[in-house]
C-alpha cells in the first residue's frame, strides 16, 4: 500500500474545492500546511476541521498540504476523508450532522420533469444547483467522474447528499453500472438519498440484484421509507426489455431514455428531428404508460442553444414524456415552460373537471359540456392537465372558487 | 500619528492626514464647504507661440518645462484603462530627473500600473491619491507606501480638485488624438476610447496641462473636448495605449447560470415594485450581471411598449442598442466600455458625452445620478445595516477603487445585486470591512437566495406584500450565509493606517488598516 495519496482537485478555475495530499510519516507528529485564500476568515476553522478528522482516524504521524479554492466544510472533509481512508485502508465513516431541512422523502408520482445532472466530483456545480428549482437534482457517479476519480467522489457525494441544500429537489444519485454500481450503494442509501438512476439497464435481474443490496442496507440502517428507481434504457436490447424492467419492482418509478449511447449501439447518428430514435422513445412512452410509472426523456446537449431545446422539449411532450434531463440550470426554466400545459388548455381542462364536478353532484353518469359528451378518458386527461398546472404553480390550487366567481 | 474620533458611521477616523487636516463623515448632506472655488494661476497668452505650436521633444522636457520639482502633484485620467502606456512613463522621467516626493493623483489605476510600486519604494512617489486596484492596492494593504493613500469617488475627485484640497501641479493628460495647440478628442485614432471626461476637471484646474498623444492631427482638431486654450505643451510619442485593452473589444452578458438568476430576480424585482415605469431614468454598469439586468429589463420595455427615458453610461453595445431599437430616448456617456459604444457616440445624435462633474460632483449645481430612478451597483460587502464596502476585501485587503459608487448612491433606488457568497466568501456581514458607502442609501439588495429591502424603505416594503419574489430580511440572508460557509473569524488587522476613504463632500467616511500577513 502506498503511503502517500493525493485527492480532490486545484489549479486554475477550480473553485469550492480543494486537494488533499497526505503522507503517512513515522515519527514527528502532524506536518499541516493548509493554502487558502480563505485563510484569512476560515483558517481556524479549516485547520480544526482537519485536525478532528485526523484524530478521528488516530492518524499521529503525517505531512499533510491542503490546497484550498475556497472548499466547504462539507467538501474539505470528503477529501480529507478520502486521502485517510486511501491510505490507511480504514472503513470508518467521518460524517458530518446531516443537515435537518434535508431529512424529507419524496412521493411515487411527484413531478419530475427536470432533473439537473451534477457531476459526482465537482463541487462548485452542486452547491448553487437547488436555487434553479429542478424537481431532482441527480448526483453522478457514473460518466461524468473520470475512473481514477470515482473512489474520492463517492464522499463528495455523499457529503452533499447529508450536508447541502437543495431547497426541496429530490435527490438522486446516477450510480455506476451494475454489478459496479453495487458498491456505490454503500455511500448512498444510509445518507437520505431519494432516488437512484441505474445507467445502461437491460433486464429486470439488475433490478432484483440492486434492490436486494438496496433491502439489506435499509434494514441495517433501519430505513423505512421508498427509496425509488429510474432505470435509463441505453441500449438496443434495453428498449425491448422496457416493460420488463418498468415492471421489476414496486419501487420503479420511471424510466429514463439514454440516447447518446442508445444511438452508438444502433450505429446510427443522433439528429435533432430524432427520426432514429423514434421508435425507442415510442416503445419507452407506451411501456412506462402500460406500467403506470414516468417516460423521461435524455438530455439535450446544445447548452447554447434554449430554441433547439424548446423545439425539442415540445416535440418530446407530443410523444407523450413526462420531463427531461438537464445538464445546465438554464436548461430547466425551458424544460418546466415548454412541458406546461398551455393556457389553452388549462381553461379547456377546467370547463371539463368543472362539468364533471357537476354531474358527479347532481349523480348524473353522464358528462356534458355544452351540446357535447366527454368521454372518461377526457376527464381523466383533463385531472392530468390540472393537477400538472396546480404543481407548477399556474393556477392556485383553489382555482374551482375563482373559476366560479367568473 | 494624529488623534483619532468617531465619525458618523461609528469608525475611528483621523483628523490630520499627510500633514493635512481631514474632517470626520458627518452624515450625508451635513458638510458644506463654503468660500470660492479653486483657481489655477493666471495665464497670458503672450507667454505661448504666436504660431499654436505646443510640440515640445519629449515628456521628460515637457515636465521639466513645466518646473517638475520635490512633492508636485501629477494628475492623469484613466481613460486608457488597462492599456494606459503614459502613467508609467511621467515617472520614469520623474526618476531620470530625479525629483522625489511626488503625489499621483490618477482618476483611477490598473494592474498595468504596477510598475509604479518601483517608483513607490525609491521614493520617487510619496503616495498615491486616487482609486487602486489589484497590484497597487495590496501594496498599500502591506504597509509599503510612505504617504497614506486617499481615494476618493470620481465625483469626490472633482469636489476635492474645485474646493482647493487638491491641488494638481501638472496634469499629463493622454489623448488620442490632438493637433498642435492641444485641441484634444478621444474619437479617432489608434486608442480611440470614446470620451475623456474624467481629464476636464484636470486641464480647467491643473497649474500646468500636458497633452500626449500618438495621433497628432490637423490644425484644428474638432471637436475639442480638451480645449486646447488650457494646454501648455503637447508630446508626440509612437503609442499611448494598446486599443485591445483600452475598451474591450466586446462586452459580455454572464453566462453564471448563477448570475443570470440573479440578474432576472433583479429585473422581476424593479418591475413588481413599480421602479421600472414608462420614461424612467436608467444607469446599468459593464459588469456581467448588469448587462443582463439591461438585457431583461430591455425585453420588459419592449413588451409593455415603454420607453426609458434616459440612460446613464459607461455605456455598452447594450444600451446602444436599447437606444437603436427604441427601448431609450438617450444615453448621457462618461465614459465608452466597448467598440459599439465608441461608435455609437460618433454616430448617434442622441448619444451625448457628459462630463462626470456634471454628473456626480458634490460642487456642481445638481447631479445626474439623484435623477436616476434605477441606479444598479455592485459590492465586496454589505452589512446587516446596509452599509457597503467596495475597496476591501474580507481578509482586509484593499484591491478595488471606488469608481463612482459613492456618487450613484445618490440615485432614488439604489440595487445590488450580488452573489450571497463567492467561493466561500460571504458577502453579507455584520459589519463591513470597509464603510464605503452609509446604509441609509442602499435600498435593495438581491442574492441568488433572496431578496433584502432596506427596512426603511417601508414603501417598497408595501409594495412587495404577496410578492413570489424570495423577499427575506437581511439578517435571514446574512444566516443563510453563515449556514453554509461557516461563520468567518476576524481577519489579522493591524492599528496602522495605511490609506483614507473620502466620502463625496471630503469627510472621511473610513480608513483601510495594514494587514499583518
Amino acid at each position: 500500500m502506498s503511503k502517500s495519496v493525493s485527492v480532490g482537485n486545484k489549479g486554475k478555475g477550480v473553485r469550492s474545492d480543494c486537494a488533499v495530499t497526505l503522507e503517512l510519516t513515522e515519527s514527528g507528529g502532524i506536518q499541516l500546511q493548509v493554502e487558502s485564500k480563505v485563510n484569512a476568515i476560515y483558517g481556524k476553522q479549516n485547520e480544526k476541521l482537519i485536525v478532528d478528522i485526523l484524530s478521528f482516524y488516530s492518524v499521529q504521524n503525517a505531512s499533510i498540504l491542503v490546497e484550498d479554492s475556497g472548499a466547504l466544510p462539507f467538501v474539505l472533509a470528503a477529501r480529507m476523508e478520502a486521502a485517510i481512508r486511501k491510505v490507511t485502508g480504514s472503513e470508518k465513516e467521518f460524517l458530518l450532522p446531516v443537515l435537518p431541512q434535508n431529512q424529507y422523502q419524496t412521493t411515487r408520482d411527484r413531478n419530475r420533469i427536470s432533473r439537473l445532472y451534477l457531476p459526482g466530483n465537482t463541487p462548485s456545480l452542486m452547491i448553487n444547483a437547488g436555487i434553479h428549482h429542478p424537481d431532482g437534482v441527480i448526483l453522478d457517479l457514473e460518466d461524468a467522474v473520470a475512473i481514477d476519480k470515482k473512489y474520492e467522489a463517492s464522499f463528495v457525494v455523499r457529503n452533499a447528499l447529508r450536508n447541502l441544500d437543495f431547497y426541496g429537489a429530490e435527490r438522486m444519485v446516477r450510480i455506476n453500472q451494475i454489478p459496479r454500481g453495487l458498491d456505490d450503494l454503500d455511500y448512498i442509501i444510509p445518507h437520505n438519498v431519494h432516488l437512484l438512476l441505474v445507467p445502461k439497464c437491460e433486464s429486470a435481474d439488475q433490478i432484483k440484484v440492486l434492490n436486494q443490496k438496496i433491502d439489506e442496507l435499509k434494514a441495517k440502517h433501519n430505513i423505512n421509507y421508498d427509496i425509488w428507481l429510474m432505470p435509463i434504457i441505453e441500449s438496443a436490447l434495453g428498449v425491448i426489455k422496457a416493460y420488463e424492467i418498468a415492471t421489476a419492482a414496486k419501487n420503479v418509478v420511471s424510466l429514463a431514455i439514454g440516447l447518446e449511447d442508445y444511438t452508438a449501439d444502433l450505429g446510427v447518428k443522433r439528429t435533432l428531428e430524432g427520426n432514429e430514435s423514434f421508435f425507442a422513445r415510442t416503445q419507452l412512452v407506451n411501456a412506462c404508460r402500460a406500467a403506470g410509472i414516468q417516460p423521461i426523456d435524455s438530455v439535450f446537449s446544445d447548452v447554447a442553444d434554449m430554441e433547439g431545446l424548446r423545439e425539442n422539449v415540445k416535440r418530446s411532450k407530443s410523444l407523450g414524456f413526462d420531463g427531461m434531463g438537464c445538464i445546465h440550470p438554464r436548461q430547466i426554466k425551458v424544460i418546466h415552460e415548454s412541458f406546461a400545459p398551455e393556457q389553452d388548455e388549462i381553461e379547456k381542462a377546467k370547463k371539463i373537471v368543472r362539468a364533471f364536478d357537476e354531474a358527479t353532484a347532481k349523480g348524473l353518469g353522464v358528462v356534458s359540456l355544452g351540446t357535447k359528451m366527454i368521454d372518461p378518458p377526457v376527464v381523466k386527461r383533463a385531472e392530468k392537465t390540472i393537477n400538472l398546472a396546480t404543481n407548477l404553480g399556474l393556477i392556485p390550487e383553489n382555482w374551482r372558487e375563482e373559476f366560479l366567481n367568473e | 500619528m494624529s488623534k483619532l474620533v468617531k465619525n458618523a458611521v461609528g469608525r475611528m477616523v483621523p483628523t490630520e492626514i499627510n500633514g493635512q487636516e481631514a474632517i470626520p463623515f458627518k452624515g450625508v448632506g451635513k458638510h458644506r464647504p463654503t468660500g470660492r472655488k479653486y483657481a489655477p494661476p493666471i495665464p497670458t497668452a503672450i507667454d505661448y507661440p504666436e504660431d499654436g505650436n505646443k510640440v515640445v521633444g519629449s515628456l521628460k522636457e515637457a515636465l521639466q518645462k513645466c518646473g517638475l520639482k520635490d512633492g508636485m502633484t501629477i494628475s492623469t485620467h484613466h481613460h486608457l484603462r488597462d492599456g494606459d502606456l503614459v502613467s508609467n512613463t511621467i515617472f520614469d522621467a520623474a526618476h531620470e530627473i530625479g525629483v522625489k516626493n511626488l503625489v499621483w493623483f490618477p482618476s483611477a489605476s490598473f494592474p498595468c500600473n504596477e510598475p509604479i510600486t518601483k517608483y513607490l519604494e525609491d521614493g520617487t512617489i510619496n503616495r498615491i491619491e486616487g482609486s487602486m486596484n489589484g497590484p497597487l492596492g495590496k501594496f498599500v494593504s502591506q504597509g509599503k507606501m510612505k504617504g497614506t493613500a486617499v481615494l476618493r469617488s470620481h465625483g469626490g475627485r472633482v469636489q476635492a480638485i474645485q474646493d482647493g484640497e487638491v491641488k494638481i501641479d501638472i496634469a499629463v493628460l493622454a489623448a488620442p488624438s490632438s493637433d498642435f495647440f492641444g485641441n484634444a478628442n478621444a474619437l479617432s485614432g489608434p486608442s480611440a476610447c470614446g470620451v475623456l471626461g474624467y481629464a476636464t476637471t484636470d486641464y480647467l484646474y491643473a497649474d500646468k496641462v500636458i497633452v500626449i498623444t500618438d495621433n497628432l492631427v490637423d490644425f484644428p482638431n474638432m471637436p475639442m473636448e480638451i480645449e486646447g486654450n488650457y494646454v501648455d505643451y503637447v508630446v508626440v510619442v509612437d503609442k499611448i495605449g494598446i486599443p485591445e485593452k483600452i475598451v474591450s473589444g466586446t462586452t459580455q452578458i454572464t453566462k453564471s447560470p448563477d448570475r443570470l438568476l440573479i440578474a432576472e430576480l433583479t429585473a422581476q424585482f424593479l418591475q413588481e415594485s413599480g421602479i421600472l415605469k414608462d420614461g424612467c431614468y436608467m444607469q446599468a454598469g459593464a459588469g456581467g450581471t448588469s448587462l443582463a439586468i439591461g438585457y431583461y429589463v430591455h425585453q420588459i420595455l419592449k413588451a409593455k411598449g415603454w420607453k426609458s427615458k434616459l440612460g446613464f453610461g459607461g455605456s455598452t453595445k447594450y444600451m446602444v442598442q436599447m437606444l437603436e431599437e427604441g427601448t431609450m430616448e438617450h444615453i448621457m456617456d462618461a465614459q465608452a466600455f466597448d467598440l459599439e459604444a465608441v461608435a455609437s457616440i460618433a454616430n448617434n445624435k442622441n448619444h451625448h458625452q457628459y462630463p462626470v462633474y456634471n454628473a456626480y460632483n458634490f460642487h456642481s449645481k445638481g447631479n445626474l445620478t439623484s435623477m436616476m430612478d434605477i441606479m444598479i451597483l455592485g459590492a465586496t460587502e454589505v452589512d446587516v445595516n446596509f452599509n457597503g464596502n467596495v475597496v476591501t476585501h474580507s481578509d482586509g485587503y484593499l484591491l478595488h477603487g471606488i469608481g463612482g459608487w459613492q456618487n450613484c448612491l445618490h440615485a432614488k433606488n439604489v440595487i445590488l445585486p450580488i452573489p450571497l457568497f463567492r467561493d466561500r466568501i460571504p458577502v453579507i456581514k455584520d459589519e463591513v470591512t470597509t464603510i464605503c458607502g452609509p446604509g441609509e442609501m442602499i435600498d435593495i439588495i438581491v442574492t441568488e437566495r433572496g431578496i433584502a429591502i432596506n427596512p426603511r424603505r417601508t414603501d417598497l416594503i408595501e409594495k412587495m406584500k404577496g410578492s413570489k419574489l424570495p423577499i427575506k430580511t437581511i439578517e435571514e440572508l446574512k444566516a443563510e450565509a453563515e449556514a453554509i460557509c461557516g461563520t468567518a473569524q476576524k481577519p489579522n488587522i493591524s492599528d496602522e493606517i495605511v490609506a483614507a476613504i473620502k466620502w463625496v463632500d471630503g469627510t472621511i467616511i473610513d480608513v483601510v488598516r495594514k494587514v499583518i500577513e
